[in-house]
């Protein structure tokens, strides 16, 4: 019985880390798109825009994956999150709307409307902007362990409005736009000897290291930022903070974290993208899989924990068979796509018709 | 407005706006990837530039129909969390199989919009192919939990909590299979339509235009069978409502008496205070005729229950009526093409069949919003027909208008902005030459496809 709860929260934190992977560097996307500078401002959007368009919706599904699983195994987390943080989950819906309506009306817009392609470029950048901000601040407010069934109108903005949730909002937009760059400077770099070849290999090496500087300034600011959040952690998520900071594995995982962290940037100092992706890919899916196993066994603290707020093991079985079978059938869709797609190093042979 | 009234609201302009994208995301893709498997098989270029048209629209519908689909699935919680305590467990099973065949959506649709020059024809025609097995599929997944709101079961019910889960079972619940099958039918109908009736208006402008002529014939051929089944599918599901929800199918016929060889009511208003529907053209026996197939069957009116347990017989007569009267235009519409394209062995062209589907051409998409509002009105004022009522459901947060308001003002300029954006790409395709698959050189095409994302 406990097996089942803890897979389905399993899959829960797994949906998680693959949107924050996939669908948050493509927000992150959208942050370098506003902060597009220098003489290559134009081709650095360009880039962006050709490394998320053919992927992009279907990196956005892991977010609606995570919201089924949790309403399918845990009923009761899923209805005390939407009562208390209806208000920033709904903003962060405008932004998800936004983003997604945005990109889509420029990509497939009136091609010869160009004024109109820079409003809509404006508006996806700017949603891309607002929504890690605000995931970040309903994952902050529900690690606060304060998301109690409120008593007053106030409950609705106190749960939420606090150094500590927009603490974890700013790093998880940051987080994201590291994750973005440094794809962003693989995908410049490897879009000149690829099939896109268009571009001339120097061009494409400037395009690719004005990502990389990107890249190498959010990841410095990650460190203090996280400092940020664990000190206002101390504030306002002391059960949190205990965890993370005073029990045998935390220091393990914060090791390894760091190690991670470390290598990214080391390899993105020396240009190697590959194993800048790889590093700072397992550093975002450390970070998050700390936060679960800092929560750990609650969902939603002080009170819903897994067990507790789990659905029938019949719905449980269910749900992980189709989970599994999901699985089987799609992760091969998922990596053929990332690999036509150049997201994966492997490369077809003869493309093209 | 009262919290509750905004929280019904929100949730009806949200899912009225969000079924306009999900039935392109379920249609469009068949009528893209018959013209591309058209296109391969006679390497007829206009199907080619038909194909990419239709796949260019595709790309915006399925946009917004992504993203206003994860905006329902917020909404669920955010304005219905009781509902999903209880019944999440339930529902949850088919919207976790939905979100898999979204995904499915997702990728192939990525590889086929982006892939045309990374993938062999054959991978994409399949990734197509997909796309349009896999939309069909979420619809059919999603419908089936709106069919259990209807029909409930798989379960026990034990002090409000729901116990002994069949999830199964609760899949498979009496409304799924007609649900389903009505909502599928709808869209391939709707959408075939609406594409109909815009080459339609192309080719009374330009007579004998291939490019038009052959997205008519497709639109047609996928349209117009779907139009034709649709009363039928309706049959099984009005059969289901006599029933399981018998309420709903007195509302929808403005039944208020409980009687033998009761009357098929066509228009006429219902008034609630008096309890009578007044200016119908009654056909006897109708009703009990078509709801049980059987002249004396008895039908629960609408006076055997309290008036706290009926839904808003006037609205949902009138959207019945005006859903069944597109409904059956679209089917006469339908067998008018298809005897005219029977007796030319081609795609019909003559003027007034033309005239007559630019006319059908909203009818369709009319339907599908009056039909979904006949279901959700109708099983008020239940949430869980039986099991729960929407007021028990509805979120406990004050100030349920303003998030109504920001919903629909959103939906108010994203629909408008889509409806221009369509516009555009629709006038492009109609001021298109004749024969204009030359205009598009294939290389040419495809890199252009390739390259719109960064123009």
């Amino acid at each position: 019985m406990s097996a089942l709860e803890d897979l389905a929260g399993l899959a829960i934190a797994v949906s998680l880390i693959a949107y924050a992977l996939s669908g948050g560097a493509d927000f992150g996307g959208g942050v370098w798109d506003l902060l597009a500078r220098g003489p290559r401002a134009a081709r650095q959007r360009r880039q962006i825009a050709h490394s998320i368009g053919p992927i992009w919706e279907a990196n956005h599904i892991w977010l609606i994956l995570a919201i089924v699983v949790l309403f399918t195994a845990f009923p009761p987390a899923f209805a005390r999150i939407a009562t208390v943080l209806h208000v920033p989950l709904l903003l962060m819906l405008l932004g998800i709307v936004a983003r997604g309506a945005a990109f889509s009306f420029r990509a497939y817009g009136d091609p010869a409307g160009e004024a109109a392609a820079g409003s809509w470029g404006r508006l996806f950048a700017a949603a891309s902007l607002a929504t890690p901000l605000l995931l970040g601040t309903v994952v902050g407010a529900i690690a606060t362990g304060r998301l109690r069934p409120p008593a007053s109108a106030a409950d609705y903005l106190t749960a939420w409005i606090g150094p500590f949730p927009f603490a974890v909002g700013a790093f998880t937009l940051v987080l994201f736009a590291f994750l973005a760059a440094v794809y962003l400077a693989h995908d410049a770099r490897h879009a000149a000897d690829g099939a896109d070849g268009s571009d001339d290999p120097g061009d494409a090496a400037e395009l690719s290291d004005d990502f990389r500087w990107r890249a190498l300034a959010a990841g410095v600011l990650l460190a203090p930022l996280g400092a940020g959040v664990l000190a206002a952690a101390r504030w306002q998520a002391p059960g949190l903070l205990h965890e993370l900071i005073r029990t045998p594995w935390s220091w393990a995982l914060h090791a390894a974290t760091g190690a991670c962290a470390v290598s990214a940037l080391a390899a993105l100092a020396r240009r190697r993208y590959r194993l800048a992706r790889a590093a700072a890919a397992a550093q975002a899916s450390l970070i998050i899989a700390g936060w679960a196993v800092a929560q750990y066994p609650f969902l939603v603290p002080p009170d819903l924990t897994l067990a507790g707020a789990a659905a029938p093991t019949a719905t449980l079985r269910f749900l992980l068979g189709a989970l599994a079978a999901g699985a089987m059938l799609l992760l091969p869709a998922f990596f053929y796509l990332y690999r036509i797609f150049g997201r994966l190093p492997a490369r077809l042979p003869g493309v093209g018709d | 407005m009262s919290d509750l009234l905004a929280a019904r609201s929100q949730m009806a302009v949200s899912l009225m706006f969000h079924i306009l994208f999900a039935i392109a995301g379920m249609a469009m893709p068949v009528l893209m990837v018959a013209s591309e498997a058209w296109w391969r098989r006679t390497g007829d270029p206009v199907y080619l530039d038909l194909t990419r048209r239709w796949a260019r629209g595709t790309a915006i519908l399925f946009a917004v129909g992504a993203v206003s689909g994860t905006v329902l699935s917020f909404e669920l919680g955010l304005l219905w969390p009781r509902f999903m305590q209880v019944a999440g467990a339930v529902i949850g099973m088919p919207f976790s199989l939905e979100g898999f065949a979204f995904f499915a959506e997702a990728i192939f649709l990525g590889i086929y919009l982006y892939g045309w020059n990374r993938v062999s024809p054959r991978v994409h025609l399949a990734a197509g192919v997909v796309v349009a097995v896999a939309g069909t599929l979420s619809a059919v997944f999603v419908v089936s939990a709106n069919a259990w709101m209807n029909t409930p079961a798989g379960f026990e019910l034990a002090g409000g909590q729901l116990t002994h889960l069949h999830p199964l079972a609760a899949m498979l619940n009496p409304a799924a299979g007609p649900q389903t099958l009505h909502m599928v039918l709808a869209a391939y109908a709707a959408v075939g339509f609406a594409v109909a009736g815009i080459h339609a208006a192309a080719l009374l402008r330009r007579p004998g235009d291939r490019f038009h002529r052959a997205a008519l014939g497709i639109a047609l051929m996928v349209g117009g069978p779907a139009a034709v089944l649709e009363p039928l599918s309706g049959d099984l599901l009005g059969q289901m409502l006599g029933v399981y929800q018998p309420m709903k199918l007195a509302a929808m016929e403005g039944q208020w008496r409980t009687e033998a060889g009761a009357p098929l009511r066509i228009g006429g208003m219902p008034d609630p205070a008096a309890g009578t529907t007044r200016g119908a053209i009654e056909i006897p026996a109708g009703l009990s005729l078509l709801a049980y197939h059987d002249r004396h069957a008895v039908v629960a009116g609408l006076a055997s229950v309290p008036p706290a347990d009926r839904p808003n017989v006037v609205l949902v007569h009138a959207a019945f009526q005006i859903m069944i009267a597109c409904g059956t235009l679209l089917a006469a519409a339908a067998a008018l093409a298809g005897v005219a394209a029977w007796r030319r062995r081609g795609v019909p062209e003559g003027r007034w069949l033309l005239r007559c589907l630019v006319g059908a051409a909203p009818l369709g998409v009319i339907a599908v919003e009056s039909g979904w509002s006949v279901t959700e009105l109708g099983r008020q004022p239940w949430i869980i027909q039986g099991v729960m009522r929407t007021a028990d459901a509805v979120t406990p947060m004050p100030g349920l208008t303003l998030p109504f308001a920001v919903i629909t003002v959103v939906y108010v300029v994203l629909g408008g902005i889509v409806v221009q954006l369509l516009r555009r790409h629709v006038l492009s395709t109609m001021s298109a030459a004749s024969g204009s698959g030359l205009g598009l050189p294939g290389s040419g095409a495809n890199r252009r496809e390739a390259g719109d994302v960064g123009a």
